[in-house]
């Protein structure tokens, strides 16, 4: 034993402990996320539980189990529960009962011990909604336009009301919206003029022209809207909850009626995907909490977009300087100082900066010399979609520097020899030769500076992510690119539902599926750069040989 | 041949172009870093400029020698001042000329309005004793005869042309009669008052010696009517005890609530919220210097809580209430000396003028010097004279930015004068101390470190010590590095020093992977997956401390004990594989065992074990929370960093250890650790680094209260999640804005510090290996 500890072998296996550990973290990170996340949309059993209280009285429940838990018997001794005295741990389930209009909670303890009797009865169905939430309880009757007709009709309207809906929303988003934004603008080329003292009668009649034009427009479709909503108000069903009480739910407020006790393994696998695909296109509902997170992805998408064109072209020019022209000398110690520095300050410090300075000094001056006819509502001098990607520039600046230059170090300088050898001067040997062998390199940091984007969110609650935008920064309205619109973000979705929402108990399935998506975007770009890299010290080691 | 020629000279163009264009795309690097810091900088300077006060206009005022002003003020942006004399004259002077454009032309010195207050019969001809201010901008006049009368001098702006003109007026909130004010109608020798939208507390001390309390109780509300004829109150008279029967100056606060009455040297506090009974409610009595110093002026702070008491030797002293053992009591917090700084000899305060809406302060001594102070930051912001002699009459601007002073007029001393001075004084509650040292703030028992920005009212005063959040900073990083040190650096010696090749190769990526994890999952499972799981199951927390290393312990022993052929098939390489099952059944014992301990230990809830019987406060997002999650955050950059450096240990090195037969662990330690401890040292620079400027973590899994506690159940507020949260709603410019830029700043040069000495450390070692 003794001679056991002297050769040091239980120090080596405490260490090989660390890499243990670090690796269950990792992994165990991964697929606490992967399996809370995608458990999301997989379609879950829905029960009926009969239960007896303590004191007799008898009631039914009606929902998904959400989670299961173990609590000692002593915490629950102040409820008199009839028990055998040997028994120390009781077993409770949370159950999502819905039916928000009838009970304020959308959830609720059982005690195993008071469950008389587990169903899973065929005909129960969710019924998904556009407000409410969930309703869980048995189809009574369905009721197109006063009549009541039979129950497989209902998969028939379902897709009648889904259609008129999209057509309600082509027109709400696409035309009305475009006609709500011209007004908007022809409202402030009238204040334009008027600042600038330009307007003249026949401006003005112009625009009240314009206007008038408009609004015919607008009461026109209107009026096609008010047709649809009609449409899709006229039928309804009636619900039995589990208590027994009926509840007649619009087909307006329906999204999706499913007998999850009723399909099989294959019709559920094809939910699931059907939920992930909605999940991945729709927009939130309910406060964010219910829904898809297109608005978020499509936000971070563009976002990231606009920081890599704008950090790219500065980044790769830096890496160069610094491995190409710089001299061994005092200042380039200092830029590489400056390099490592910008890596380490705080992402918050970033974000500080980015408000005051690109928001409040930039975006302030710039509304004062081109947009003025906004003020005292900022157009540029508030946070959005450009100062963010400008802010997060710079954050993911050394990223790329630091990729890029390992790219150039490892081109061996015989290269650069032959070429200037040749004749060609530095920058057509730069152009011509260094920067296409250095190119999966400049890839390799493009791509790793986008996924720390990704994920970035400190920074980005200052300077333009919001809960919920109104409107997506790119759309059909000219200009197209809206650059001072705020915009959503996965990872500021993820602590806003998370942290901010009135229900962050219902949210918590949603945030993971959101968190899931986050981390396989990041995960995927990182293996993509890694994998890109390391083919290319391979071809680098074939070009020294 | 020609063409050749011209194509070269492009060439040559294009070439020194490219060069010119790529120095400075390299340059533009550090110009980035040092445009953040100087940009910072910049909005952080003006919170530690101390007030300067500049003279702006000077009006000599049509006023002969001998009549007497009492009172001046001004309007919110300084356009019109005004004054009122004994005669009850009222007099508005323009201190900005009109613009060229506008309609009504006017220079600086024109008057504007000029009336006289006392017109109604009531009057009769009086002379005007004393006009008395209130924190509102309503004034009373007093009478030699005992007569009063409200009055509210106001403005409005008048646009036309694009341009505006301040247009001022009076109001007279009571009507244009003298009100009564004591019920017999002696004349007064001493008064004040307050009053809000539904009442009007007088306090007087009438000539024959009775200190009555008098209330206005509007039927309906006071703002209603801007002329007040109409207005209906119901009065209260009420006789206040007194043994004293000399009394100096009375300050009724603007809450209503107390009033103070100086008489020589004591200050007697009366609560006056019942209509029924006037009741002493404390005597305070200063220490003075000496016998012959005594109280000369008293001044309530702005926000009513605070009296401020100036004496004979140039002493001010605030004073609050503070609850002690023996109950509430007046106690001196803090004394100010408006003394000459150059000179020995000292001057009594002759007049103390307080801000309405901010707690600094204006005194006068009796040699006409003025100074300014601030009380909860203890600053001396200004110290000068503005006028050669005792002004007659001294107001602030609304807005805190000018002042208007009017005495006998400098050049001509048989008249008298107007002037406005420009005060700027953004930022007079920080100062150093304010921010890094204990302040005794209003209504707090002792000095304290405290961090409160905002709160719903306006008299608020601001706590900005930035010592809490600093300090939650530097404990949730440490907490954070007792977690992810000994892991990352075990973790790294053994991939760096002990892996296969192979192996290293698929175990150094997944452990940097955790790197790109973004914060904000971390910190979202931290605080809706870790907290909850913790606080159900914390004894099995502090069991995995015991169980991993002990389980490790007991299969190295295992592995020691098996028979060769057996560590044949297992070699001892694949230790990390082996022990990850190990491992998982070591966490799940700890977990099922987490019941039956509490069960047997902590009466079946630790947590209520420990809030319960031990009196340790448990939050449910506290420093272990944070510890395991930021831990994870930083593992990967320590581990990196400090695999890196001891994997370019020279293989020459541990070779010749090995030959000379020091054993595999003998060679790491005296050898191959010794050399890579730079490295090491700088990865864990680095860690830390991160770990203090880290935001999303600390956000989402603390619950970010500003606390003073190491305790490990406990959460904190940190410097950058202090930014998070509080940022988006500071007003721009705002002393709030610029601490917490300040806040920033402080973080980065942080993490400056930190990063440097890190790059320097690893930059000297690149260069010994390289010498190997």
């Amino acid at each position: 034993m003794n001679k056991w500890f002297k050769s040091g072998s239980p120090w080596i296996w405490l260490s090989a402990g660390g890499v243990s550990i670090s690796l269950i973290s990792v992994l165990g990170l991964l697929w606490l996320i992967a399996s809370r996340g995608l458990s999301y949309f997989w379609p879950s059993e829905l029960y009926q539980f009969e239960l007896t209280d303590q004191h007799g009285a008898k009631s039914v429940v009606i929902g998904e189990i959400y989670d299961r838990e173990q609590i000692p018997v002593s915490q629950l001794a102040h409820l008199n529960l009839a028990l055998d005295p040997e028994q120390e741990i009781l077993e409770r389930l949370l159950i999502k009962t819905g039916n928000r209009e009838l009970v304020s909670l959308d959830f609720r303890w059982l005690l195993s011990h008071n469950i008389q009797k587990t169903q899973t009865p065929k005909d129960l169905v969710v019924v998904e909604r556009r407000t409410n939430g969930n309703f869980y309880g048995f189809i009574e009757s369905v009721v197109v336009d006063g009549k009541e007709v039979d129950k497989n009709k209902l998969s028939e309207l379902l897709t009648r009301v889904d259609n008129f809906q999209e057509q309600i929303d082509d027109l709400q988003k696409s035309d009305i919206g475009a006609i709500n934004y011209q007004l908007e603008r022809l409202r402030l080329k009238t204040r334009k003029y008027q600042l600038q003292d330009k307007l003249t009668p026949e401006l003005q009649a112009q625009i009240d022209s314009e206007i008038a034009t408009l609004n015919q427009e607008y009461a026109l479709l209107e009026q096609e809207l008010m047709g649809y909503r009609e449409e899709i108000s006229r039928d309804h069903i009636v619900m039995r909850a589990m208590d027994g009480q009926l509840v007649t739910i619009n087909f307006e407020y329906i999204l999706k009626v499913t007998f999850n006790n009723q399909l099989n393994i294959i019709e559920k696998t094809g939910l699931f995907f059907s939920h992930i695909a909605s999940f991945l296109i729709e927009d939130p509902r309910e406060a964010n909490t219910e829904g898809g997170v297109f608005p978020a992805i499509f936000g971070t998408v563009l976002m990231v977009l606009l920081m890599t064109v704008i950090v790219s072209p500065f980044g790769v020019i830096a890496a160069i300087y610094l491995h190409e022209y710089a001299g061994k000398n005092a200042f380039t110690k200092l830029l590489r100082i400056a390099v490592i520095n910008l890596a380490g300050v705080p992402s918050i410090v970033y974000g500080v900066f980015g408000l005051g300075f690109f928001v409040y000094m930039v975006g302030g001056s710039l509304d004062q010399l081109f947009y003025s006819e906004n003020l005292p509502s900022p157009t540029f001098g508030t946070p959005g979609v450009l100062w963010s990607a400008l802010t997060l520039a710079i954050l993911t600046l050394p990223v790329v520097i630091v990729s890029t230059e390992e790219g150039l170090s490892r081109i061996p300088s015989a290269m650069r020899h032959g070429s200037l050898a040749l004749g060609a001067t530095k920058a057509e040997t730069l152009w011509r030769i260094i920067l296409p062998i250095a190119s999966p390199a400049i890839m390799t940091g493009i791509i790793l500076a986008i996924a720390r984007a990704a994920g970035e969110v400190a920074p980005l609650m200052l300077v333009g992510v919001v809960k919920m935008a109104p409107n997506l920064p790119l759309d059909g309205n000219f200009p197209f690119l809206h650059l001072d619109r705020k915009f959503m973000h996965l990872g500021f979705h993820i602590y806003d539902v998370g942290f901010q929402s009135p229900n962050v108990e219902a949210a918590r399935p949603l945030v993971y599926a959101t968190a899931l998506l986050l981390v396989s975007i990041i995960v995927a770009l990182n293996m993509t750069a890694v994998s890109i890299r390391n083919k290319l010290r391979e071809r680098y080691k074939m070009l020294e040989h | 041949m020609a063409s050749l020629i011209s194509s070269n000279r492009s060439r040559g163009v294009k070439n020194s172009l490219a060069k010119w264009l790529i120095t400075l795309g390299g340059i533009s690097v550090l110009f980035t870093l040092v445009l953040i810091f100087l940009y910072l900088l910049y909005v952080v300077k003006p919170i530690f400029d101390s007030a300067q006060i500049e003279p702006k206009v000077s009006i000599s005022l049509d006023l002969t020698t001998n009549e007497k002003v009492l009172s001046t003020g001004v309007d919110e942006l300084q356009e019109v001042a005004y004054e009122i004399t004994e005669t009850g004259n009222i007099d508005f002077y323009h201190l900005k000329a009109s613009a060229p454009e506008a309609d009504n032309q006017f220079t600086v010195g024109d008057n504007a309005l000029s009336m006289s207050l006392l017109s109604n019969e009531d009057f009769n001809q009086e002379k005007v004793v004393n006009v008395v201010n209130s924190f509102s901008a309503n004034k009373l006049l007093h009478t030699t005869k005992g007569k009063t009368l409200l009055i509210q001098p106001s403005f409005y702006a008048k646009y036309a042309n694009d341009t505006r003109e301040i247009i001022p007026q009076v109001n007279y909130p009571l009507g244009q009669s003298s009100l009564i004010i004591d019920e017999q109608q002696t004349p007064l020798s001493q008064l004040a008052f307050a009053m809000d939208d539904e009442r009007i507390v007088f306090v007087a001390f009438t000539e024959d010696k009775r200190l009555i309390k008098t209330s206005f109780i509007a039927e309906d509300d006071f703002s209603s009517s801007s002329d007040g004829d109409d207005v209906e109150y119901e009065t209260i008279f009420q006789q206040i005890e007194l043994t004293d029967d000399v009394i100096d100056e009375i300050k009724v606060t603007p809450d209503l609530s107390l009033a103070f009455i100086r008489s020589a040297s004591t200050v007697y506090v009366y609560s006056l919220n019942d209509d029924e009974e006037v009741s002493l409610k404390a005597t305070i009595t200063p220490t003075l210097d000496n016998s012959d110093t005594y109280l000369t002026s008293m001044a309530l702070l702005s926000g009513s809580s605070s009296v401020l008491l100036g004496d004979s030797s140039g002493r001010v002293s605030q004073w609050f209430e503070v609850s002690t053992e023996s109950g509430r009591q007046f106690k001196e917090i803090r004394t100010f000396d408006a003394n000459d700084k150059n000179s020995q000899a000292s001057n009594a305060i002759t007049a103390i003028y307080t801000e309405q809406y901010r707690k600094s302060f204006y005194t006068m001594t009796n040699n006409g010097m003025v100074n300014v102070f601030y009380t909860t930051s203890s600053a001396h912001l200004w110290q000068g004279k503005l006028s050669s002699a005792q002004p007659e009459a001294f107001a602030i601007a609304p807005r805190a930015n000018g002042l208007i002073i009017i005495g006998n007029d400098p050049l001509d001393a048989s008249n008298k004068s107007l002037q406005a001075f420009s005060v700027h004084n953004e930022h007079p509650e920080v100062t150093w101390q304010a921010l890094w040292q204990e302040v005794w703030y209003e209504g707090y028992p002792e000095p304290d470190y405290i961090w409160q920005s905002t709160s719903g009212s306006d008299d608020f005063e601001g706590k900005f010590s930035l010592v809490p959040i600093s300090f939650g900073t530097i404990k949730a990083a440490l907490y954070a590095m007792l977690f992810a040190v000994p892991v990352a650096l075990t973790a790294a010696i053994y991939t760096a020093y002990f892996m296969t090749p192979g192996m290293r190769k698929k175990v150094k990526p997944t452990i940097e992977m955790m790197e790109a994890l973004p914060t904000v999952i971390l910190g979202f499972l931290a605080g809706l997956w870790l907290a909850p799981l913790m606080e159900e199951y914390l004894p099995a927390i502090f069991l995995l401390f015991i169980f991993l290393p002990l389980s490790t312990l007991i299969t190295a022993f295992a592995w020691h004990n098996l028979p060769n052929n057996w560590k044949d098939k297992l070699p001892e390489t694949l230790a990390p594989l082996l022990l990850i099952p190990v491992m998982i059944l070591a966490i799940y014992a700890a977990f099922s065992l987490s019941g039956v301990l509490e069960l047997a230990f902590f009466n079946g809830d630790m947590r209520q074990y420990l809030t319960n019987d031990l009196g340790i406060n448990f939050d449910q997002r506290n420093a272990l929370v944070v510890g395991i999650a930021m831990g994870f955050a930083v593992i990967p950059t320590i581990f990196s960093m400090a695999e890196d450096a001891i994997f370019s240990v020279p293989g020459h090195l541990t070779s010749g250890s090995l030959a000379l037969g020091a054993t595999q662990w003998q060679t790491l330690v005296k050898v191959v650790l010794l050399t890579a401890s730079p490295g090491i040292f700088s990865a864990v620079m680095m860690g830390l680094g991160r770990a203090v400027g880290e935001t999303m973590i600390v956000l989402m899994a603390t619950g970010n209260t500003p606390i003073l506690d190491w305790s490990i159940f406990q959460g904190m507020r940190t410097l950058a999640a202090n930014i998070a949260v509080e940022m988006p709603e500071s007003e721009v410019g705002s002393s709030h804005y610029r601490i917490l830029f300040l806040a920033a700043f402080v973080l980065f040069i942080f993490t400056f510090i930190f990063n440097t000495a890190a790059e320097f450390v690893r930059q000297r070692l690149r260069e010994k290996y390289s010498s190997m």
